[in-house]
Formats: C-alpha cells, structure tokens, sequence
C-alpha cells in the first residue's frame, strides 16, 4: 500500500490530514502498523490537553509491543477516537482511516512544513537499511 | 554480526513471513496475524520451527544416575520407555541453567532437549559435570537434527498423514511420551497447551516435510504466537520467567522440584538452605491496557515485578506472570505500575488457556 499523497508524514510515522476548518487528524502510517502487528490496545490523549510539537501523548499497543505516539505539531487535543477502544485492530485493517485524535495547531505552517508522501518514503527506506 | 538460520529459512521467507533477530537466530515471529495464527492452533493446528532448540543424547551405563544429580527433577519418575520429565538444571548455589525435557530411550540412552540461547552453555556444564560424576558417558549435540513442533487438536492427524509409517508406533503415546520411529523422533510434547508433538528428523529433511505439512493443511505459526501460547499454557520462558540469578522455587517450578527423596542433586542444598522469599503468580488486568515484562506490582505485602505479559487472544484480556512477595495469594488484587498510571491486576492461578479453552 503506497501513503496518500494528501497527508503529511513524520519521522516517527504520524499520518496529519489537514481538515476543512484547519484542524488536523492523526494516525499512524501503514508502515507502523507492519511493524508493530495486531493491534490490541489504544490510549490516545485527554481532550483539551495542550501538546508541543514532538511530545509523547498517546500510546498504541499490539500484541508484541507498546509504542508512542507524538504530536506532530503544539496544539489542543480537540478529539479523541473512542471506536478505537473496542477495535483496535482497525488501525491494522485500514490505518489511514483508524484515526487516533485530532488537534487545532498553533500554527498551521508547522503543519505545512512536515514531509510529504515521498521524503516519507524516502524516510521509511532509509530506516529499513 | 550474522544472524544464525535454521533449514527452514528459505520457506519462511517463500511463505512469507516477517523475520525478526530471536537471541542471534534468524526466525520467523509471524507470518501476517499473530492472532490468527493463534486461534489456529488452539481451533486446529499449526506447526512451528524449533530447529534452534537443540537435541543433546546422553549415552551409555549409568546415564539414569548421572541424570539423577545433574537435574532438580527426578530421572527416577521415568520407568516407561519414551516418558519424558520437565527438569530445571541447577547451578549449585540454586540458580537455573536451564529448562529442559529429558526422554528416557533405553537405560543407555537419554534424549536432552534445551533452549537455543543456553544450549552452547547447557552442553558445556553437561560435559563438566559428567567428567566427575561419568567420565564414561558421551554427552553429543545432535547438530544433524532438526526439530518441528506440529500442535493443536488436530496436530496428530496431520502427522500421520504425512507420515504414516509412524502412525502405528505413535498413537498409543500418552502425553509426554515420545518414539524412536528410525529417522523420526516423535514426541507427544509441546510449549503450546494443546495436543501435539514434536518431531525430530535429519535436516536434510526437514524441508520438505515442512512442505508436506503445509500441503496438508497445516498452517506455519510464528514466535510471536508461540509466546501468547505458551504464556496462556502458563508454562514459563527461559530468561524471563527465571535465569541463572533466581531459584526454581521462586519460578513456579516447585512441582518439578523433587525434595522429598533422599536423592541428591547439584542446587539442592542450596534450596533448602535459602526458603524462597517470593513466588510466581498469574495476573489477570482488569482495566484497559497491557501487562509488559518488569512493569512494577504493588501489593499489601510488597512490591512485585512482571516476568512476563501479553494480551490473551483467547481471554480477550492482558495476561502475565509476575513474582510477587511470599504472602500475595490467589484472589488478592494488586496494581501494575504502566507509564504513570496504577492499574488494576487480580492475582490468578495460572494455566490461563489449555486445549481451547480459557480457564479464568
């Protein structure tokens, strides 16, 4: 599966869609997903919280192993994907549509400076040597 | 440094599994869901790679007693030919070695079989003890074998019908019994908690009859599922749930412990001298979330530590082992320490699963 091309990506394998109203919907990329295996448990974090761009704030866990999830920009937590509670393993079966939570950003050109679909892929081959 | 293989590397990747690095050796951990590969087993069968667990045979007079100080098991509980006993080999200040299943053959043949991390290590204290207590044993690595564990309720079947020249000699086996079936050594034993065996066979066969299972619908299961299983079997790993610096009796092993005979054993007077201060329990969660190896549980009597955890396919919860004080009992609940939060744990006689069946 090749990552969409309307969606920014992070070195730590964040999938950021810009919405309408330019507030931004994370999850986590196809590539993390293959990694980390059946998925078996999400935390994502409070509404309302205010993350920096990079903090640990949500956590998902497959049956090998738990891994982070950080904000890939500062913001408010404005959403969390409470589906997730009872079906974690849609972020297996469709990880570009299992989002995990949504966020207003400070500043929407820190969204436009993160990598596009290709120095994302440019980034995962780079990790795999 | 280069990861070790198995014969089976080339139809691993043919059948496309996920390679992972396990302790040097390049093995599969699975091959797309962990989870159904599973449910495979506990519903129907599949069939693991285990050719880097190693085969060591014990031969020649007096091997029986030699076994008899060498292990904290007794060799004297085998009395039927092709029984097999789980036995931990202690150092002599009670640490453990290793874990290992004996196979009693002959009275001049036992079959040895350990863990792929420690063998290297096994076979060296194996040999230096033998030099004083049997210098005329031949302690050998049987590096010419390779080992597939075939498990599940159907597990037996498939067997046979891919090999039925050892049908009649390996279906009046009881559990844990094994055959000498000529090129095939099979024993009805496991790390699963459902019905199945073990089969040994030269490697220069073990492909296809890797292939042939396959054919016959059987499934490859990975090392990811082989861990869910074995921990929902409540059976424990080597260098999680005990290694070199804990005792048996602090490692859910007191029922392969033999301390009552007058028998002697290297490790022995080591255990009676030093009472375990603490023991090893099940843990159920019973909020949301995963129990992880040396997550920290805090009890009324103590804190613990997790040895092992994971999420229980069968249970649809998080599972774990974890040593925990002397006076922690059944029942009691206790809390796990994960990230910043303290989450709720009920303490639970383990086996979790067995034979497709939850038991909590």
């Amino acid at each position: 599966m090749s990552n969409p091309t309307d969606l920014k990506y992070t070195d730590s394998h964040e999938w950021v869609k810009t919405e309408a109203d330019g507030s931004i919907t994370i999850g986590i990329t196809q590539h993390a997903q293959e990694l980390l295996g059946d998925m078996v448990f999400v935390e994502a974090p409070a509404v309302g919280r205010t993350l920096s761009a990079k903090e640990e704030c949500a956590v998902v866990e497959s049956v090998k192993a738990a891994a982070d999830v950080y904000a890939p920009v500062a913001g408010e937590v404005i959403a969390a994907n409470a589906e997730l509670d009872s079906a974690p393993e849609a972020i297996n079966s469709d990880p570009y549509g299992a989002w995990i939570f949504r966020m207003k950003p400070d500043n929407a050109a820190d969204v436009a400076a993160l990598m596009d679909a290709e120095a994302y892929q440019a980034h995962v081959d780079s990790e795999a040597h | 440094m280069t990861l070790k293989t198995t014969p089976l590397n080339a139809a691993h990747r043919a059948m496309g599994a996920k390679m992972v690095d396990f302790g040097g050796w390049d093995m599969p951990v699975n091959y797309g869901s962990q989870i159904d590969e599973h449910h495979q087993v506990r519903n129907d069968c599949g069939m693991f790679d285990v050719c880097h667990m190693r085969v060591v045979d014990a031969k020649g007079d007096g091997v029986r007693a030699f076994l008899r100080t060498l292990l904290a098991n007794n060799a004297d509980k085998l009395t039927v030919p092709g029984k097999a006993l789980y036995s931990a080999m202690l150092r002599p200040d009670g640490g453990v070695i290793d874990d290992l299943i004996i196979y009693f053959m002959t009275e001049q043949w036992f079959r040895i079989v350990v863990n792929a991390g420690t063998a290297d290590k096994d076979i060296a204290w194996m040999k230096e003890q033998a030099a004083t207590h049997a210098p005329n044993l031949s302690i050998t690595s049987r590096d010419d074998l390779a080992m597939v564990a075939i498990q599940g309720p159907n597990a037996r079947a498939k067997v046979w019908q891919v090999l039925p020249q050892t049908q009649a000699a390996t279906e009046g086996l009881v559990n844990f019994q094994a055959a000498d079936c000529g090129e095939y050594f099979v024993a009805r034993t496991g790390y699963t908690g459902e019905d199945g065996f073990e089969v040994m066979l030269p490697k220069e066969k073990v492909e296809a009859f890797w292939y042939d299972l396959n054919k016959a619908g059987v499934k490859p299961i990975g090392l990811g599922a082989r861990d869910t299983l074995r921990l929902e079997a409540g059976m424990n790993l080597y260098g999680q749930d005990m290694d070199e610096t804990v005792g048996p009796l602090e490692s859910g092993l007191a029922w392969t412990v033999d301390l009552q005979s007058e028998r002697d054993f290297i490790g022995k007077a080591a255990l009676l001298a030093n009472p375990p201060g603490s023991k090893l329990v099940g843990l159920v969660l019973q909020d949301r979330g995963v129990l992880r190896g040396h997550q920290k549980i805090i009890s009324a009597h103590g804190e613990g530590e997790i040895t092992s955890g994971t999420f229980s396919p069968t249970l649809q919860k998080s599972i774990a082992l974890a040593r925990v004080p002397n006076a922690v009992n059944i029942g009691d609940a206790v809390q796990v320490e994960i990230r910043d939060k303290l989450l709720n744990a009920q303490v639970v006689k383990y086996p979790f699963a067995r034979n497709g069946k939850g038991l909590i």
